[in-house]
């Protein structure tokens, strides 16, 4: 059956005081089996110690196992299920390596009270981080219990014994058989994860598999829980005057009207004014009658001026790569060819708005909020409110969609305040304008590409500078001997003030959507030029066999037939490197040189991601990213000027939809002997420059700025 | 206007006392506590707040309590019979036709729209009717293949 996860969380919360320490924690925790691990080398230094507040859990873990005697395992950790599937999957390598059904595993996630600390979930990192550890936690706890079962079944060894389900049984005499549950029971053990050999890949028997998502059913009758699904009692909704612009500052405001409504409440606490009501709308309402003057910000950057003024005002160039000499390659060669890519600010646009719920109980902070980052955002909580971070906890319920755009949470903040003013709960759910405005975008960028040929066409040189997306991927892999790459700012932070007129960020696959869009466009070109097939060409520059082999298994299925581009065809293809996965995406589109429309009909993308946890996820997340990537291809891009967001929903903002569905086929490598690899986000990287190529490949038109609207592809047919 | 207003909701009566210019959405959600049916854009482009009066499919968060006097609602709630999945649940469920889920009650719903419309709708119908339900997470490929598959319909279409 399904457990409800939710009533257990309560359950074992009510167990647990506020700050807990090490002591404290191990014996409020309950009777089990403990395995105690951290999912990374760097993970127990993370925790930003020297901010005010000791942290409330031991810091040389942050992730555990209990086997409990009710025959339950569950997994405590600090990711968050976005959506991605990682609840199962990570359910799925704890069964595997503990030999019980999936079934009995619960995953606990994100909260800051219960998991131990954790940085966000982000980066395709859940898989690739935490697999490998969680793994040899589990193996740990069933060596543990092994050895427990010899004792109990008085056995010399543990070599007889078998496992399944959860159940050990003596192979020689099966009447010899306990429980997992049975020999746990009442008592309380604890390990620290060592080194314990994992499972050999043939040995897995739910690894690879394609189970039920543990999300399913909550999801498929509405039952799924979201921040703003939360209501405790006596909740105020708060709707928050916002600026017209980043940067205009309120002059005058008058609320006089708004708080006629009856039951409205106008706070103002610092910047921030909020109209307060029990219901949503009728706080919006009254929000909507509050008259602000606001002083206009200085005038700066809009969407055409942007690319100038980034080149201009980037940091320094840092150097990401080198090799050979970029004097000697300039000697070498004979053709060269010099481009410039521009893509411009992207918004993540999750189906959820940023959402948050905080209430105040016995001096203690609770937050619900929708975030890829609860212990971070609960350091946050503890400052804006000044409480210790003991006593504040996030709790992360399903979170509609991140791609990177929560990991800012600044919503949760705004309702902690309003909370802890009015001593009532607080909910606070962003519309879908404030969610433009305070996303934090993917950056526009500028990468200037100078690459050299010999006669033979051979690459010999290549100086990549990339500005403002970041140098993720932006390393070579194809065979240059000279070569360099070098980066200038980027989403993170160390931005010089005034980079960019708003917030930017991660957004799925960081600096890679720019850096791969850069680069394939620019060996396209230069095929293209010496009337080479564009496959062709890229082999002949490729000696990595986990590239060469997704090319090949890529074209092979798309049936791949060589040719110089542009061929009318409308074919076109792009691969790319992506946290130690290899993906390669060949596209078909139609374009409609009258109205410049394109029409994605099919792409086909394979990718080497090492072991693959659960097929059916993989396939998920790779559908997801080409579908989503058709975005940032074909339409999307910010509006803005002065500092105001123009897109404030989604008639400007556009977003793929059912009608641009293209035919999607995916192809897994089968790749055991490595280690497992991010999954979610590698095809989107690919889409601008397979879709650019495509277009190309269609009409001769070769665009070098995403995206690729009908306006500059009709332009881009203009100058032919 | 604050007055009483009656309707069915999931095949049963409800009545309340509500200022009837209030959009249907924030009623079911926060009133009734009914928080399957989401907002996301609250301007009928996105389509999560999908539900169904009088067997049309309708966008909640632009439609006022007082156009449902006296009609009957079906929300993502109301879907399942004693404890049964409709077909069309069961289809998203196998297909795995969510990744965060979000737009996932809108999509069923308005999916459950089409089909009381035409039983067996092809692929292009399906595209058409589903087109201004926005999913971010790119489950497209799979809703559509659910929605066939609950239609009963052949893979692939007409
Ligand atoms: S919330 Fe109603 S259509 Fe988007
Ligand atoms: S499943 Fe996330 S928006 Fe559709």
């Amino acid at each position: 059956m399904h457990r409800d996860e939710r009533n257990e969380v309560v359950e074992i919360a009510a167990d647990m005081a506020t700050g807990v320490s090490r002591r404290e924690f191990f014996q409020l925790a309950g009777t089990g089996l403990f395995i105690f691990f951290a999912t990374d080398p760097m993970a127990a230094f993370q925790e930003p110690s020297r901010l005010p507040g000791r942290p409330s859990y031991p810091t040389d873990f942050n992730a555990y196992l209990r086997i409990g005697g009710d025959s339950r395992v569950t997994c405590f950790v600090g990711k968050v299920e976005l959506g991605q599937g990682s609840k199962t999957a990570l359910a799925q390598l704890v069964a595997d390596e503990l030999d019980v059904s999936l079934d009995s595993v619960d995953m606990v996630m994100g909260d800051t009270d219960l998991c131990p600390w954790d940085m966000g979930t982000f980066g395709s990192l859940t898989i690739r981080q935490f697999g490998p550890v969680l793994r040899g936690a589990a193996a740990e706890a069933r060596a543990v219990l092994l050895q427990m079962s010899a004792d109990y079944l008085h056995l010399p060894s543990v070599e007889q014994l078998r496992v399944k389900d959860g159940v050990v049984t003596c192979a020689q005499d099966e009447h010899k058989t306990v429980s997992y549950a049975k020999l746990v029971e009442g008592k309380r053990i604890e390990r620290h994860l060592d080194k314990v050999p994992v499972k050999a890949v043939s040995a897995f028997t739910v690894i690879g598999k394609a189970p039920r998502r543990k999300d399913a059913l909550e999801k498929v009758t509405g039952r799924a829980r979201y921040a703003g699904d939360m209501t405790p009692p006596g909740t105020l909704h708060a709707r928050i005057l916002r600026p017209p612009a980043h940067g205009a500052t309120v002059k005058e405001f008058d609320t006089a009207v708004a708080e006629k409504i009856p039951g409205v409440r106008v706070i103002r606490d610092g910047e921030m004014i909020a109209v307060l009501h029990e219901q949503p709308d009728i706080a919006d309402r009254a929000l909507g009658l509050i008259r602000a003057r606001f002083e206009p910000p200085q005038p700066s950057e809009d969407d055409r001026t942007i690319f100038d003024h980034l080149l201009k005002a980037a940091p320094p160039l840092q150097m990401v790569d080198e090799k050979g000499s970029l004097a000697e390659g300039e000697k070498l060669a004979t053709r060269v060819v010099e481009e410039t890519y521009l893509n411009s600010y992207v918004a993540h646009a999750a189906m959820e708005t940023h959402s948050a719920v905080a209430a105040i109980e016995g001096g203690k902070l609770t937050v619900w909020a929708s975030t890829q980052t609860p212990f971070p955002v609960r350091q946050q909580l503890a400052q804006a409110v000044g409480f210790t971070p003991e006593n504040v906890r996030v709790i992360t319920p399903y979170v509609g969609g991140g791609f990177g755009g929560k990991s800012a949470s600044r919503q949760a903040v705004e309702a902690a305040r309003l909370a802890k003013i009015t001593g009532k709960p607080v909910q606070v759910v962003w519309d879908r304008a404030e969610e433009f405005f305070y996303d934090t975008f993917r950056p526009a960028a500028v990468v200037k590409i100078r690459s050299g040929q010999n006669d033979a066409g051979k690459l010999l040189l290549w100086d990549y500078r990339v500005y403002c997306a970041g140098e993720r991927e932006a390393r070579q892999f194809y065979d240059i001997p000279h070569q360099r790459t070098q980066s200038a700012g980027g989403w993170g932070g160390g931005n010089p003030p005034g980079l960019h007129p708003f917030a930017v960020g991660p957004w799925r696959a960081p600096s890679v959507n720019t850096n791969t869009f850069a680069r394939e466009s620019h060996i396209d070109i230069l095929a293209s030029k010496l009337g080479r097939d564009p496959l062709e060409f890229r082999l002949a520059h490729l000696s990595h066999p986990r590239m060469r082999r997704v090319l090949l298994a890529a074209t092979n299925q798309f049936g791949w037939k060589p040719a110089p581009g542009p061929s009318g065809r409308g074919v076109g293809l792009a691969c790319a490197t992506d946290v130690g996965t290899y993906v390669a995406t060949v596209a078909e589109v139609a374009v409609n040189k009258s109205t410049g429309n394109v029409e994605v009909k099919r792409v086909v993308c394979a990718q080497d991601q090492g072991v693959t946890v659960n097929p059916d996820g993989s396939r998920q997340q790779m559908e997801g990213s080409m579908t989503m990537g058709m975005g940032y291809a074909l339409a999307e891009e910010v509006h803005f000027k002065d500092g105001a967001v123009l897109d404030r929903n989604f008639d400007t903002y556009q977003i793929p939809r059912f009608s641009w569905l293209p035919r999607i086929e995916t192809i897994l490598i089968e790749n055991p002997e490595t280690p497992a690899s991010g999954c979610g986000e590698p095809p989107i990287t690919t889409m601008g420059a397979v879709v650019a190529n495509a277009i190309f490949d269609a009409t001769g038109a070769r665009l070098r700025q995403l995206p690729m609207t009908p306006a500059r592809l009709k332009a881009a047919l203009r100058q032919g | 206007m604050r007055r009483s207003i009656s309707f069915m909701l999931n095949g049963k009566p409800v009545q309340l006392t509500v200022d009837d210019d209030r959009m249907l959405l924030w009623v079911l959600r926060y009133d009734l506590g009914l928080t399957g049916t989401k907002f996301g854009c609250g301007a009928a482009l996105c389509g999560s707040c999908t539900v169904i009066v009088n067997d049309e499919a309708v966008r909640s968060c632009i439609t006022p309590v007082k156009e449902i006097a006296g009609k009957r609602v079906l929300t993502i709630e109301g879907l399942s019979t004693n404890g049964h999945l409709h077909p069309i649940q069961e289809a998203f469920l196998n297909h795995h036709a969510f990744q965060c889920g979000y737009c996932t009650p809108g999509m069923i719903v308005n999916a459950y729209a089409l089909l009381l419309k035409k039983a067996h709708p092809t692929r292009e119908e399906i595209i058409r009717h589903m087109d201004d339900n926005l999913c971010r997470c790119g489950s497209h490929t799979r809703i559509v293949d659910a929605i066939l598959e609950a239609a009963g319909s052949t893979k692939g279409g007409a």
